[in-house]
């Protein structure tokens, strides 16, 4: 068992003929996913071979799911095109929708995110992104970007904003290994939330323990922290990145960026201690504290 | 800053005085005597002018003068003044709060406004919160003339300047979505004597992100007040925050690199205090150049006393990595003074370290663990 991504996924890449989306497309059927074609408008009825497999390349979303019965698309389209890209797949209804790209406009992610809670989302998308490294569920299947060499399958839950948090604790904790890794974004407005995931994984068996991985900005963590307090059993370790972030500076991440009293990675990590979440002060602790409760169960 | 946010209302049609930018005292007397009797008010991104002396009314144009002169070169929250709007003097008679802005929590937009006036309205909100209505906007909808009407209601503007309002919010409307902007806001928004409705102060955020449809935002930037390796960094299109510390850090992907910060700070509790010196993310694809232009940044921060490059090689490989800082030294040559401290993990990591133990470089020294490298690297800096 893994959380929305399984060895039965059927996926599609909208901008599979792209520079970025030939190279992930190749590494994710490395991985094992199950790519089962392309999306793009001006090449449909080629196709494209990346890592020995024949790639189909369909006119819309909507032909793509009729001909290969996919259910999930992964986005690498650049960021003015990628709002027309979600609609599209959400029109479709397209069941996972992960969004890579990076540099979106928020305004256009929150377009995509009403759109997508309107009366429009016949086929009940669930979105991840943007900017994100996506999800993978290790030795099952890749819809993403994470490198799949990182850690095998296992009994940890991963959620994180940060891409390159998500492969150093994967690589931290590789002894154990992952049912499934997904990296949320870092944008002010994502598909996806800590919440979403944590629930998941509760819901999820074969998932024994939870990794949260946050960072400064806006207020997920607290949310985060308030919905474990009431709904998650599964043991939960947290880490924060940021802590000496200064006020009024974006840290790379559009969404990273404290602004006055709020967003600071101390009043994260308080608010999830509060509710008995232990949380490391740096990758490695954060991993010692998960590995201390993995031997212990 | 003020009068660029004056611009952007102007371009659609938002009511209020336009003024006249002054770099020198000359300028603003010069305005003054255009304007008539009119307020200078300092312009930097703080808030909190008025109370630091950044605004005041000028009654002749000897007073705009001598206004202009206290402050230009003031410093306002450690901002220095370089430039002055003289902006008419309006009758007010009362003064409202109005803004849209980006709502991350609720994945929306939000409206916020208050009769209840003006510039404090932090005051207001907490003494008086009920004074302050938030209306949640639909960004698959927006603000329509319907909209703008319940807008308008809700906030409760006085009846005869209801028609004035409808029209105002559907303008700063087109401002917040025609500039992607994350926040707009007016304040104050004054009735001026005779039932005109302008305004008078604002801000505005607009999205970096969307940088790439907005060709005249560039305009906008604030090139005198960034610091001079910023400005250098950004020239380069590398992704770089200024700190205070000695231990220049370089890594790939925001969130490490936020966490390498945060380690090197740990460290230097055990080393005389050091800290990190910057934020540069060099992002996925960190060929040779992109890592020589990132260490030309920070070695020329005179306060770095050593560098630590931590990456995890995800996309990147540690061998393109291991070239970079190679090709980065031959690069810079002897301009390359202060040790570095290199941890690579990950995609090809066995060829990356491989790379490096054969340059053997005295500068070099290589670190397997996060928490290892940090702790050299401040021990570094603190020799």
């Amino acid at each position: 068992m893994s959380i929305y991504l399984n060895k039965d996924s059927k996926i599609i890449v909208q901008g599979m003929t792209g520079g970025m989306g030939s190279k992930h497309t190749t590494l994710m059927v490395q991985a094992g996913s199950n790519i089962v074609g392309g999306v793009n408008a001006r090449k449909a009825g080629t196709s494209v071979e990346l890592a020995g497999k024949d790639l189909p390349v369909f006119g819309s979303v909507t032909e793509a799911m009729k001909e290969t019965g996919a259910d999930v698309s992964v986005v690498f389209v650049p960021p003015a095109f990628t709002k027309d890209a979600c609609i599209e797949a959400i029109d479709a209804g397209i069941g996972l929708l992960v969004v890579i790209t990076e540099g979106v406009p928020v305004q256009d992610t929150a377009e995509v995110w009403a759109y997508l809670n309107g009366a429009s989302n016949h086929g009940g998308t669930r979105m991840i992104g943007p900017n994100c490294p996506g999800i993978i569920t290790p030795g099952e299947s890749l819809a993403g970007i994470t490198p799949h060499t990182i850690a095998g399958t296992g009994p940890v839950g991963l959620v994180s904003k940060s891409g390159t948090l998500t492969y150093q604790m994967m690589f931290e904790l590789r002894d154990y290994g992952f049912s499934t890794a997904i990296g949320i974004g870092g944008d002010p407005i994502v598909g996806t939330t800590h919440i979403d995931a944590l629930a998941a994984f509760e819901a999820d068996p074969d998932t024994k323990a939870i990794v949260m991985i946050g960072e400064i900005g806006g207020d997920a963590e607290e949310r985060a922290a308030a919905y474990i307090k009431d709904h998650v059993t599964k043991p939960v370790v947290g880490y924060v990145a940021g802590f000496t972030a200064p006020e009024g500076k974006t840290m790379g991440h559009a969404g990273a960026i404290v602004s006055g009293s709020s967003g600071t990675a101390q009043a994260k990590k308080e608010a999830l201690e509060a509710v008995g979440v232990k949380v490391g002060k740096t990758p490695s602790e954060t991993a010692q504290l998960m590995r201390d409760i993995l031997s212990s169960m | 800053m003020e009068f660029q946010a004056k611009e952007l209302f102007a371009k659609h049609d938002v009511p209020g005085a336009l003024g006249i930018v002054a770099t020198t005292p000359a300028e603003a007397r010069a305005a003054a005597e255009k304007l008539g009797v009119c307020v200078v008010k300092a312009q930097v991104k703080a808030g909190g002018r008025g109370k630091a002396g950044g605004v005041k009314l000028a009654k002749t144009p000897d007073e705009a003068e001598e206004h202009a002169t206290a402050i230009l070169g003031m410093e306002i929250k450690g901002l220095t003044v370089h430039r002055v709007l003289i902006a008419p003097a309006a009758s007010i008679l009362e003064e409202y709060y109005f803004s849209f802005l980006l709502d991350r929590a609720n994945r929306q937009y939000l409206c916020i406004a208050s009769i209840e006036g003006g510039v404090e309205i932090e005051e207001v909100a907490k003494t008086n919160p009920d004074a302050v209505k938030q209306i949640p906007i639909n960004p698959g909808t927006g603000v329509d003339e319907a909209k703008a009407r319940e807008i308008v209601a809700e906030a409760g503007f006085p009846e005869v300047l209801v028609e004035q309002a409808v029209t105002l919010v559907l303008n700063l409307w087109k401002v917040f979505v025609e500039e992607d902007a994350t926040l707009v806001e007016v304040n104050p928004l004054a009735r001026l004597e005779g039932d005109v409705l302008e305004a008078l102060d604002g801000k505005v955020s607009l999205d970096e992100n969307a940088e790439f449809r907005h060709a005249d935002h560039a305009q906008f930037e604030d090139k005198d007040a960034a610091d001079p390796l910023e400005a250098k960094a950004k020239a380069k299109g590398l992704n770089y925050v200024k700190l205070d510390g000695a231990v220049g850090i370089i890594g790939n992907g925001a969130g490490l690199v936020m966490s390498t910060l945060d380690v090197v700070a740990y460290a230097g509790e055990e080393h005389g205090g050091v800290k990190p010196a910057n934020f540069l993310d060099i992002g996925g694809g960190a060929n040779a150049q992109v890592m020589a232009d990132g260490l030309d940044v920070i070695l020329h921060d005179v306060q770095v006393k050593s560098v630590f490059v931590n990456v995890f090689g995800g996309i990147t490989a540690c061998d393109e990595v291991a070239n970079g800082i190679k090709g980065a030294l031959e690069i810079l040559g002897d301009e390359a003074t202060k040790p570095l401290v290199v941890r690579l993990d990950g995609n090809n990591v066995e060829e990356g370290r491989r790379i490096l133990d054969e340059l053997n470089h005295p500068l070099i020294t290589l670190v397997d663990t996060m928490d290892g490298a940090a702790d050299k690297a401040a021990e570094l800096a603190n020799a």
